[in-house]
């Protein structure tokens, strides 16, 4: 049944568009009148050895496809089509598959391993296809070279694609034992090895009971080692790669080993080819990653119980480790500022001994000052910006008190150096670093300052002056004016010390975002950040000054949407533009709306703002419509009841953004927006309930959406039932079962892992604050009946959530509110459901004892709530 | 499989400003549904809905009684949960309710309470508007009963003012009871619920009093009135109510004009809401407002009351339990288009009140019409007794006296029971 294809694929890939597009059109067809006959054909092509190559390629790639996608609506389907073809045929194609492994062809087998592991990853998790380990086992020992290379990299994508549980223990060791073997040093074949040593990357993961037994673990450990000193050198890399991975999956099993791979980690640094290096230090940063996390989960005090402890890893290995990292900041490629994909020994370097800082705090500080006294006033300019590099690596991690009169010190000379120094590398770290001060030992948290009276002036005209320097150097100065605005975000409404320096800040920041080059580095991104800082951390004596920039920024964001006939690539800039602007404007109504005096003059532009809003809606720019539709919320969050007449207009925009399941930021923002249009509009929002509510319950009934879009939804039912209150009724028909069963599956959460009980108590607690919403929204109405029928089920979702025991304080909060509402707005109706339910008692008291005042507060509510709805 | 890409980032900050902007837009929303949650559960929990602002033309008609016109028993707003500056955002009739319902308001006095002389205060009550008055974040506040705003001014009243004032959070607020007096623009305070955010509300009379004045002289209130300090403060004279006390209260000149006397039991928290531990009694020598007045000013030949009509046809009052003072037909009621939970206007006939064992068993009413709409409340029994009493045998202060000195006498006797000793 198998069909000649060869030509077609070959023509799939001609040069001419007309051939290209009848054969697409051909395999199309075939694929629709017959799957089974279509996928056997292609197995066939890829496996036949007589094939010319390109036709074997596309006919795997074309089967690969059929298998798997991104979008994960599609893949579901894939998987239910694959699964449901008859078994006969399946077998021909893997047969097919298997054979092609030992082609001469190497393109053909590598295409054969990826197409199989994608198979494997439907097969295997439902006990399908359970010979297939052992098919390739048998390849391992026999065969020529590149047939154990080919099965290596196909258990490799097998262990990528599969998770641990759908592997037997059993096939896990051999598997284990297959890699491991092909990686020793008794393995002649350098392609066997290789294969072998990645394989193994995607296979650690399967290792948890090996890396348990220490024989075994030691095997595994002393293969990897030997495999990093092979000649090879992209064997060495992958061996590197290994031992990163390792650091990070069985960090509690490193100890017994972890000298040795200091010293062959400290000898890749040093002598190592760069790629290899790279790892090395990875190696390290990993393990700060991991020593980081621990600390900071347990606070470095340990008990019996923490799960991992801290083996202080780095902290031992810091009297030699920081030398050696010192040396490679030294290693600085020309230009690497300039080039946003540079990745060097240095940056590696400098990063992994920031990383040390925040592991170790002070004890880094007196290994790294000697290098910089040393090194900042050479004359080379390597020696200077290592030398700066390395002191605002460690700005974060040790405590204030050991770096303040150290930064007291490096300021002046940093900030004459950031005027002065010649070289443009040195100057750029000189602004990082500046920036680093200010952001980590600058804010009203700590006791001595280290900005004053007597420096800020400088300090600011410095920073003011370096936004003229070239873009890399204009855009960290910006990004050190952030963090020095932000150091006085809690200045309150008193005075500000930056306030007598304001206009002259904001001037010198929309100067940059003019400059001609402002699109390079991302200065003009950084220079409307920034402002934007400033704006927030500003206090009301330079509120008028805030209020000036309201036309200037409408003006650019008008210029921006004049129609004239723009490239691509200019249309694109042009929209991040747009979307920098609406952030902006989103900054300033946030600010101006919070005071009831600023708010009054600022509401003036109202009108024009939203003219400009509705019209960058125009754009096909999901950025900009996310920065538009947040500065929409704050508007109507400002503007209150008034916006009201702005809703005719921006209707429409408001449903297309609810429909935009591609962009999903953009639908969860807009969804946030209607929470902030009904809190505005009360029941005025009324008229726009209809379509509003049709829309989010489409977008709840769909699988294309992104799953964490649906807990705000449900958030949103409860923003619109408490605006319009009665008026709800006619769409609890609708929500009421759709919250009833997304309530039964948030009861359990499915799985053990932190994302999805974060992800279930974020779908909890918003079914929770549609419940609290609905319950107000009717409280007091003439139809508190309508609700009667739900309040069963509302109850013993609080029980059954009260029994899992695994609730966040959030989810507490509003469970526990929403008894309170249950009970307040069914008065004595309820009363005896209420008395029957576990969390009228047990769930109450445990809450009214609770030490999170917020929950006792809403417990407390619930208390009082249910003692008048049972006391009648 | 190609090696792993490890650049990790570089000289670049953790945070986006756009996700920095993302993050505290749904932190605003968070915290605006929350205050919308508050705003329901607190404020919709007291007032059955919220309506648009309207008007009130139609001022109390009487003189500021001390009327206690509580209609439901339970504390619907726990002390904890009183926000006056959310109310403060209340209109019309519900503003009134909310507020009615945060005054203490002392019961009519129709008989002598016992142990006056021991557990009680007395002292003369300053005529004028009852209110509240507000402090909290530089500006001072006062709000009559039904919610309106009398001024809005600088006090030296804890964060009254705009002023540097070090001590405390320029949040917290402090909130007393007062009474304005016209003649001498000062607000006589005479009861403290909250200081400097520390609520008293479950502190006995005794403490509180104690309190307002060893606190309130500290701020400098009591000064003549200045910039940023509009109106002057003053405490009234609190005597022990035994016999000297009582009289001094009653008889000793005071720089206000005098509307009746109050009596506070000295253990009772500050109950909002009618209770009978704080009690007003009247007389012609002490106030000009014994009788009640109607609308135009005259006291009507006949006492007149206000009562609620229940579904049953029941007239009531406005305690709980309710006391029922008659009943409609449904024919009436139909012809005068009248329904549950109307407030209704009735002249109390020649027939006047009858008892039996001590309760009310019969009035002979008669209908004037619904009453203001301006009122929240019937009529409660303490005041329409303590009306009818002064029409036709009024307790006197004599009487007050004599019950004191008889508890005295009752005290000096040798007691019956005599302690073994053997």
């Amino acid at each position: 049944m198998a069909m000649e294809v060869t030509q077609i694929l070959l023509n799939a890939q001609a040069v001419d568009g007309t051939v290209r597009k009848q054969a697409e059109e051909n395999l199309k067809q075939f694929q629709e009148q017959n799957l089974p006959s279509f996928l056997f054909s292609l197995a066939g092509e890829l496996s036949n050895d007589d094939k010319p190559v390109e036709s074997r390629k596309l006919a795997g790639l074309i089967l690969k496809n059929a298998l798997d996608a991104k979008e994960q609506h599609r893949k579901l389907e894939l998987v239910q089509r694959w699964l449901s073809l008859d078994n006969s045929v399946k077998a021909q194609i893997k047969a097919c598959l298997l054979k092609t492994l030992s082609s001469p062809a190497p393109d053909a087998r590598s295409t054969a391993s990826q197409v199989i592991a994608k198979v494997a990853g439907i097969d295997l998790p439902h006990k399908q296809w359970p010979e297939l380990v052992g098919a390739l086992l048998s390849n391992i020992h026999q065969l020529p070279a590149h047939t154990r290379q080919a099965t290596l990299e196909t258990l490799g994508y097998i262990c990528e694609e599969v998770s641990p549980d759908a592997v037997d223990q059993d096939h896990v060791n051999k598997i284990l034992t297959a890699v491991v073997q092909g990686m020793n040093a008794s393995e002649s074949n350098n392609d066997v090895r290789l294969a072998a040593t990645r394989a193994l990357y995607n296979a650690l993961g399967f290792a948890q009971a090996n890396f348990s037994n220490d024989m075994e673990r030691d095997y595994i450990m002393r293969v990897v080692c030997e495999a990093t000193l092979c000649p090879e050198l992209k064997i060495r890399q992958a061996a590197f790669e290994c031992l990163v991975a390792i650091s990070s999956t069985y960090y509690e099993k490193l100890a017994p080993y972890i000298q040795d791979i200091f010293n062959i980690t400290a000898k890749a640094v040093k002598e190592d080819e760069e790629p290899v290096a790279l790892q090395a230090i990875e190696f390290w940063s990993s393990v700060c990653d991991e020593e980081i996390d621990i600390l900071e989960e347990y606070g470095g005090d340990f008990t019996g119980d923490s799960d991992i402890p801290c083996f202080y890893f780095v902290k031992q290995a810091l009297p030699v480790l920081v030398p050696m990292l010192l040396e490679t900041l030294l290693k600085q490629e020309e230009d690497q500022d300039q080039d946003e994909g540079a990745w060097n020994i240095a940056m590696a370097g400098g990063t992994c001994l920031g990383l040390i800082a925040r592991t170790v705090g002070d004890d880094v500080v007196p290994l790294v000052m000697p290098f910089i006294e040393e090194n900042i006033t050479k004359p080379d300019w390597r020696q200077r910006e290592a030398a700066t590099y390395a002191f605002g690596s460690i700005l974060e991690g040790p405590s204030p008190d050991k770096l303040i009169p150290l930064v007291n010190i490096a300021l002046s000379f940093m900030l004459t150096a950031l005027m002065q120094d010649p070289n443009n590398h040195v100057k750029d770290t000189t602004a990082w670093t500046l920036g680093r001060m200010f952001e980590f030992l600058h804010g009203s948290a700590l006791e001595t300052p280290i900005i004053t009276q007597t420096n800020i002036q400088q300090i600011i005209t410095v920073l003011l002056q370096s936004m003229k320097d070239v873009p890399n150097v204009a855009e960290k100065a910006c990004g050190a004016l952030y963090f020095l605005a932000q150091g006085y975000e809690d200045a309150g409404s008193s005075s500000s010390p930056l306030a007598p320096f304001f206009q002259e800040i904001v001037q010198a920041l929309l100067t940059v975002t003019h400059r001609e080059d402002a699109g390079e580095s991302r200065l003009r991104t950084a220079a409307y950040e920034t402002l934007n800082e400033v704006v927030r951390c500003s206090t009301d004596e330079t509120a008028p000054m805030v209020l000036q920039l309201v036309p200037l920024i409408m003006m650019e964001l008008h210029q921006t949407l004049e129609g004239q006939k723009l490239s691509s690539d200019e249309r694109e800039k042009q929209n991040e533009l747009q979307g920098l602007l609406c952030g902006c404007l989103q900054v300033i109504i946030q600010k101006l709306g919070s005071s009831e005096a600023t708010k009054y003059v600022f509401m003036q532009y109202a009108d024009q703002m939203m003219e400009l809003f509705l019209r960058v809606f125009a754009s096909r720019s999901a950025t900009a419509h996310e920065e538009a539709m947040l500065a929409i919320g704050a508007l109507a969050y400002a503007a209150g009841a008034d916006f009201v007449k702005y809703m005719p207009e921006f209707y429409r925009y408001l449903e297309m953004g609810l429909q935009n399941f591609e962009d999903y930021q953009v639908c969860a923002i807009t969804v946030g927006v209607v929470g902030d249009i009904c809190r505005a509009l009360e029941d005025k929002v009324l008229p726009y309930c209809d379509g509003i509510m049709t829309q989010l319950l489409k977008d709840l009934s769909s699988n294309q959406l992104h799953r964490s879009v649906k807990p705000p939804i449900f958030s949103c039912f409860g923003d619109i039932a408490l605006a319009i209150g009665e008026n709800f009724e006619k769409y609890l028909m609708y929500a009421m079962p759709m919250l009833q069963s997304a309530a039964e599956l948030s009861a359990h959460i499915s799985g053990a892992d932190d994302d999805m009980l974060e992800y279930t108590n974020s779908l909890r607690n918003g079914i929770l604050e549609a419940y609290s919403g609905i319950f107000q929204g009717f409280k007091g109405s003439s139809k508190t009946q309508l609700l009667m029928p739900y309040a069963p089920h509302v109850l013993q979702f609080l029980d059954s959530l009260y029994m899992e025991k695994d609730m966040d304080d959030a989810v507490s909060k509003t469970a526990i509110g929403v008894l309170g509402d249950l009970a307040d707005t069914l008065g004595s109706n309820a009363g005896p459901l209420i008395q029957q339910s576990v969390s009228s008692r047990d769930f109450l008291s445990e809450c009214l004892s609770s030490d999170d005042h917020l929950i006792r507060e809403s417990a407390e509510w619930a208390k009082l709530a249910i003692s008048r709805a049972i006391s009648f | 499989m190609a090696p792993h890409d490890l650049r990790r980032p570089f000289k670049r900050p953790a945070i986006s400003d756009q996700q920095r902007r993302r993050e505290l837009s749904l932190q605003r929303q968070a915290q605006n549904r929350l205050d919308a949650q508050h705003h329901a559960r607190r404020l919709a929990s007291t007032l059955l809905f919220l309506q648009p602002p309207q008007s009130d033309p139609e001022a109390d008609p009487e003189p500021d009684p001390e009327i206690a016109p509580e209609a439901e028993p339970e504390q619907v707003t726990s002390p904890s949960e009183l926000d006056v500056r959310e109310a403060s955002k209340l209109k019309g009739a519900q503003a009134r309710k909310w507020f009615a319902r945060q005054l203490m308001l002392p019961e009519w006095m129709i008989d002598v309470p016992d142990q006056l002389a021991q557990d009680w205060y007395v002292f003369a009550r300053p005529s004028g508007k009852r209110c509240f008055v507000v402090s909290t974040n530089g500006t001072t506040v006062s709000r009559l009963r039904n919610g309106s705003m009398l001024h809005r001014f600088p006090s030296a009243l804890p964060n009254g003012a705009r002023t540097r004032d070090a001590s405390g959070s320029a949040q917290s607020y402090t909130i007393l009871d007062c009474i304005f007096h016209e003649a001498d623009q000062t607000y006589y305070v005479i009861d403290m619920v909250c200081w400097r955010g520390y609520s008293l509300h479950d502190c006995a009379a005794e403490f509180r009093f104690f309190w307002l004045n060893s606190k309130l002289v500290e701020t400098g209130a009591f000064d003549p009135p200045s910039q940023y300090h509009r109106y002057r403060f003053s405490l009234v004279p609190v005597y022990n109510c035994d016999q000297s006390g009582l009289s001094a209260a009653y008889t000793e000149p005071v720089p206000y004009v005098k509307d009746g006397l109050l009596f506070y039991n000295k253990h009772a928290h500050y109950q909002t809401g009618n209770t009978p531990l704080a009690l007003v009694w009247k007389d012609e020598n002490c106030s000009q407002y014994v009788i009640d007045t109607d609308s135009k000013g005259q006291v009507p030949s006949q006492q007149q009351v206000v009562l609620e009509l229940q579904d049953n046809g029941n007239l009531t009052t406005s305690d709980e339990p309710h006391v029922v003072f008659g009943c409609l037909d449904g024919d009436f009621m139909q012809k005068s288009g009248l329904c549950c939970g109307n407030l209704l206007r009735f002249a109390i006939s020649n027939g006047g009140l009858s008892f039996l064992d001590g309760k009310l068993e019969k009035a002979d009413l008669h209908y004037l019409g619904k009453s203001n709409r301006a009122r929240a409340f019937a009529d409660s029994y303490s005041k329409v007794m303590f009306q009818y009493m002064a029409r036709h045998s009024p307790l006197k202060v004599d009487d007050l006296l004599a019950s004191i000195n008889s508890s005295i006498e009752q005290e000096n006797k040798p007691s019956d029971d005599q302690e073994m000793v053997g």
